[in-house]
């Protein structure tokens, strides 16, 4: 089938593997506080070098949303040591690959490049985790091209302010509603001082996570990470995240974006769900498993019921995000098919949902969704860089390297009665939004 | 996975074997066993550029029901059986070919080889599935109708290649889909789905014998004969002129682009190492990026890069910027292009994009997915097994001079051809 256009993009921790592609995976502590994780991967001469600092937008100071964001623009102006521009333009002269991405509870950064530099993007790397400096001349035109970005990715996409909207409606309390890019009205108001005072609250080595996957060996790889980052100065404990907790949500909620852009509506739901870290032991588990049942591709749940028997979708699937430092989000998308509105296509997805609570979990299906999702583990072995990725979310969001290696045992432990018992208690309409992509209203005619 | 790539830094032991089947089919393999999986990539030329007159889209919906059933299974029977051991398969209509993807764990090889076959082998085109598709299809036509990024791109290709297949979406339009048959869908395959066009590659956990005994089995059987239409030329024209087309957004999206010398010119290498200069690499260093986003604060990105087609090569690029400075941003863009034709690059400019497009090549290799698309792509242009090491070879002799020659070539009089999506505000 076409590949479906409608899933809500986000900031996806992939499913991962237990073991690393050759050898075991090793992680540490430096003396100064700074978490390190190698995962050997030898088969190319290839490093993949990340530092994640364990604070994202929903750590933002009240009044300055987006500006974990806006400092990851600004961590490649330069420092003291390195001016703006060398960092990169010595990745690029060997070839290397660098980017940098934050999320609502990480900020982080990597390159990618043969092997040998690796020592040489520690030393940049460690630098300007401390050696920062930023002049106006610098920070007024990358807070341009953030409002750049910002009007690109949401002010132009009804698609993405329906999310927006969405986010803001299930959080009341919690910053998760926030956008991690930041609203405009309060991008416009970020400066220097407000980037630097950021800074220097978050970016310490207690702070961070070094991950250092490739054609490297353990031993050496703690030598050079000693070497470059041992040195940098310890500030006592790392930054606490007491985030406001969210309230027991009472109210079912409808969010409604129209915009004469719109096309082709389509169909949301999210719900309140528990996330790794705050689930009770399972109950994540069987979300990730409910989540495949129901809507993890052709043969779920969603799409045989809502595409193949009743025709009233065209596509229809689901989502957990599981990795949260926090309470987290449960998806559900549908597309209608033409003719269809979408308060019908609501009622018929509730009653899908209503089904399985009734007839339960068929053996086999439950048996393919694992299956599934064990072999997600093996195939992410296959990439060094979701093998790197998922490590670093999972240890940025409150999981131990333990619980990552676990994942495909605590899957296969996930029985009938557990995914029920998850999609009774999170699925229910009072913890969730949901959302309509509407073309704008007709005014009816007289 | 021991690609030898000829980083001049990084290389290890060569493990790409060029190989033909017992019944005669050519496969390019990999074998590495560091994880139990096996990915296997095939392409048959073709593609979207073969359309059929009026029915822009048939290939993609060709392509989106092969694995909506084949033989004795349905398209929920077929899905469940891949369901069931966790393989994965897909097929997507480029432009000049239509691609497939296979991936499984190394214990159900037997199960996922015998699926692919199917699907490629005896394809059923059911009713049921042949509506849905096209229909998700229409779906995808309507959800992309005013996104400013894809409104930009169909404008574009349609002013620069008009009455030519490269003009129109490869998902084709809500007429053209229309206009495909249920019956047009097996005779295209019969037609296109051959041994004669095909390009293939195998890596992961397999040993040759067993990967040519899966290829055979899926492709020995296909027709022999190419029933491909000759390709028409596609001169790109439209150079000089702005085309604006109205959308209420903040936001200005722009595209433009030149003709450039095609994959088989010696100057094509030249002028990749050019827009690289101009618009390339993770964007952190580039010509634009420096001048529109760095300096001034225009845009997010701007990038530009070479693109080659069977029937054409053009350099092309973009960036996207709020409507008060859309024609500011052009301007610099056209300043920097102008430029390069005037004065070309500095040593020091193609001496790094040189180093960069030669060091991150490896990269480009990094899973065995990724690697199995790499060795098709290489066979599609053309290549030999040679140009994993060829191909940074030709980058790294690259000249001043070469690089003048194709400037002048490329860039020319610095002449575009735009088209601006949004509401532009002349300043």
């Amino acid at each position: 089938m076409p590949r479906s256009h409608a899933k809500p993009s986000l900031d996806l921790a992939e499913s991962a593997a237990a073991r690393a592609p050759t050898g075991v995976v090793v992680d540490f502590r430096l003396d100064n506080g700074l978490t390190v994780v190698v995962i050997p991967d030898r088969r190319a001469p290839v490093v993949t070098h990340m530092v994640w600092y364990r604070n994202g937008s929903a750590d933002d100071p009240q009044g300055k949303s987006g500006i974990a964001h806006f400092l990851e623009h600004l961590m490649f102006k330069g420092t003291k040591a390195h001016p703006q521009g060398e960092f990169s333009k010595r990745i690029a002269e060997i070839g290397g690959q660098e980017n940098a991405f934050t999320g609502n509870d990480y900020t982080a950064y990597f390159q990618r490049v043969a092997k040998e530099h690796l020592a040489e993007l520690m030393e940049f790397e460690a630098d300007r985790m401390t050696g920062l400096t930023l002049t106006d001349e610098v920070v007024t035109p990358e807070r341009d091209v953030v409002l750049e970005e910002r009007r690109m990715h949401c002010d132009a996409d009804p698609g993405a302010q329906l999310n927006e909207a969405m986010q803001a409606t299930l959080f009341t309390h919690h910053p998760y509603g926030t956008p991690i890019i930041g609203w405009a009205h309060e991008i416009e108001g970020l400066g220097r001082e407000d980037a630097l005072a950021y800074y220097a609250r978050f970016y310490t080595p207690e702070n961070a996570i070094l991950i250092v996957a490739g054609d490297v060996d353990p031993a050496e790889t703690r030598i050079l990470a000693e070497r470059y980052y041992g040195p940098l100065r310890p500030r006592g404990d790392a930054p606490k995240r007491n985030r406001p907790k969210e309230p027991a949500p009472v109210a079912r909620r409808l969010v409604v974006v129209n915009d004469e852009k719109v096309e082709q509506p389509s169909w949301q739901r999210c719900y309140l769900a528990p996330s790794y870290r705050t689930a009770a032991p399972g109950e994540s588990d069987a979300l990730e498993v409910l989540a495949h049942l129901i809507g993890g591709g052709q043969t779920a749940l969603l799409y045989r019921k809502l595409v193949l028997d009743e025709k009233k979708a065209l596509a229809a699937g689901a989502y957990y995000m599981g990795s949260a430092l926090d309470d987290t989000r449960f998806f559900l998308y549908a597309v209608p098919a033409t003719g269809v509105e979408l308060p019908d296509l609501d009622a018929e997805v509730d009653r899908a949902l209503a089904g399985l609570l009734v007839d339960g979990v068929d053996a086999a299906e439950l048996e393919r969704a694992k299956t599934r999702l064990v072999a997600e583990a093996i195939y992410a072995q296959d990439s060094q860089f979701a093998l790197a990725r998922w490590y670093g979310a999972s240890l940025a969001t409150g999981q131990t390297i333990r619980d990552v290696q676990e994942w495909p045992q605590r899957i296969e432990a996930v029985r009938a009665e557990d995914v029920i018992a998850a999609a009774r208690q999170w699925l229910d309409r009072r913890r969730a939004v949901t959302g309509y992509l509407l073309p704008t209203e007709q005014p009816t005619a007289a | 996975m021991n690609i030898n790539v000829s980083n001049p830094v990084a290389s290890s032991s060569v493990n790409l074997r060029d190989l033909v089947s017992p019944r005669g089919v050519r496969f390019w393999l990999v074998e590495d066993y560091a994880v139990p999986l096996v990915a296997l990539e095939f392409a048959f030329r073709g593609g979207a550029s073969q359309d059929p007159a009026g029915k822009a889209g048939a290939l993609t919906m060709l392509a989106g029901l092969l694995d909506e059933g084949a033989g004795d299974l349905d398209d929920q029977a077929f899905q469940q059986a891949l369901d069931e051991k966790a393989i994965e398969l897909s097929f997507h209509a480029e432009r000049d070919h239509v691609s497939g993807r296979m991936k499984t764990l190394s214990r159900h090889l037997d199960r996922a080889g015998e699926l692919v076959r199917l699907a490629v082998n005896a394809p059923r085109f059911d009713a049921a599935p042949t509506t849905r598709v096209r229909e998700q299809l229409l779906a995808q036509i309507r959800h992309e109708a005013n996104e400013p990024g894809a409104v930009a791109g169909r404008a574009w290709r349609a002013r620069v290649f008009p009455g030519h297949p490269y003009s129109l979406p490869t998902n084709g339009t809500a007429e053209s889909l229309a206009a495909v048959a249920r019956a047009d869908l097996p005779k295209l395959a019969k037609r296109l789905v051959t041994r004669a066009a095909l390009a293939i590659a195998v890596v992961g956990a397999i040993d040759e014998k067993r990967a040519a005994k899966l290829i055979d089995d899926v492709f020995a059987d296909l027709p022999k004969k190419d029933g491909r239409l000759a390709p028409q030329p596609a001169p790109f024209v439209g150079l000089g002129g702005i085309e604006v087309v109205d959308l209420d957004v903040p936001q200005t999206t722009i595209r433009f682009g030149r003709p450039a010398p095609g994959r088989d010119d010696d100057d094509h290498m030249a002028c990749v190492v050019l827009a690289h200069v101009l618009g390339g690499g993770t964007g952190l260093t580039s010509r634009l990026f420096r001048e529109v986003r760095e300096k001034r604060g225009l845009a997010y990105s701007a990038s530009a890069a070479v693109a080659a087609f069977e029937q054409t090569s053009f350099l092309h690029g973009g960036t996207t910027t709020k409507n008060e400075r859309a024609y500011e941003s052009l301007e610099v863009i056209r300043n920097e292009i102008v430029d390069l034709a005037r004065g070309g690059v500095t040593e020091d400019e193609l001496e790094k994009g040189k180093r960069y497009l030669v060091g991150s090549y490896p990269l480009r290799f990094d899973t065995s997915t990724k690697i199995a698309g790499q060795l098709v792509n290489i066979q599609l242009e053309g290549h030999g097994p040679g140009w994993l090491t060829e191909r940074n070879a030709r980058i790294s002799a690259v000249t001043m001079e070469d690089a003048k020659r194709a400037g002048e070539r490329m860039f020319g009089d610095g002449s575009l051809s735009v088209v601006m999506v949004g509401r532009p505000a002349k300043g």
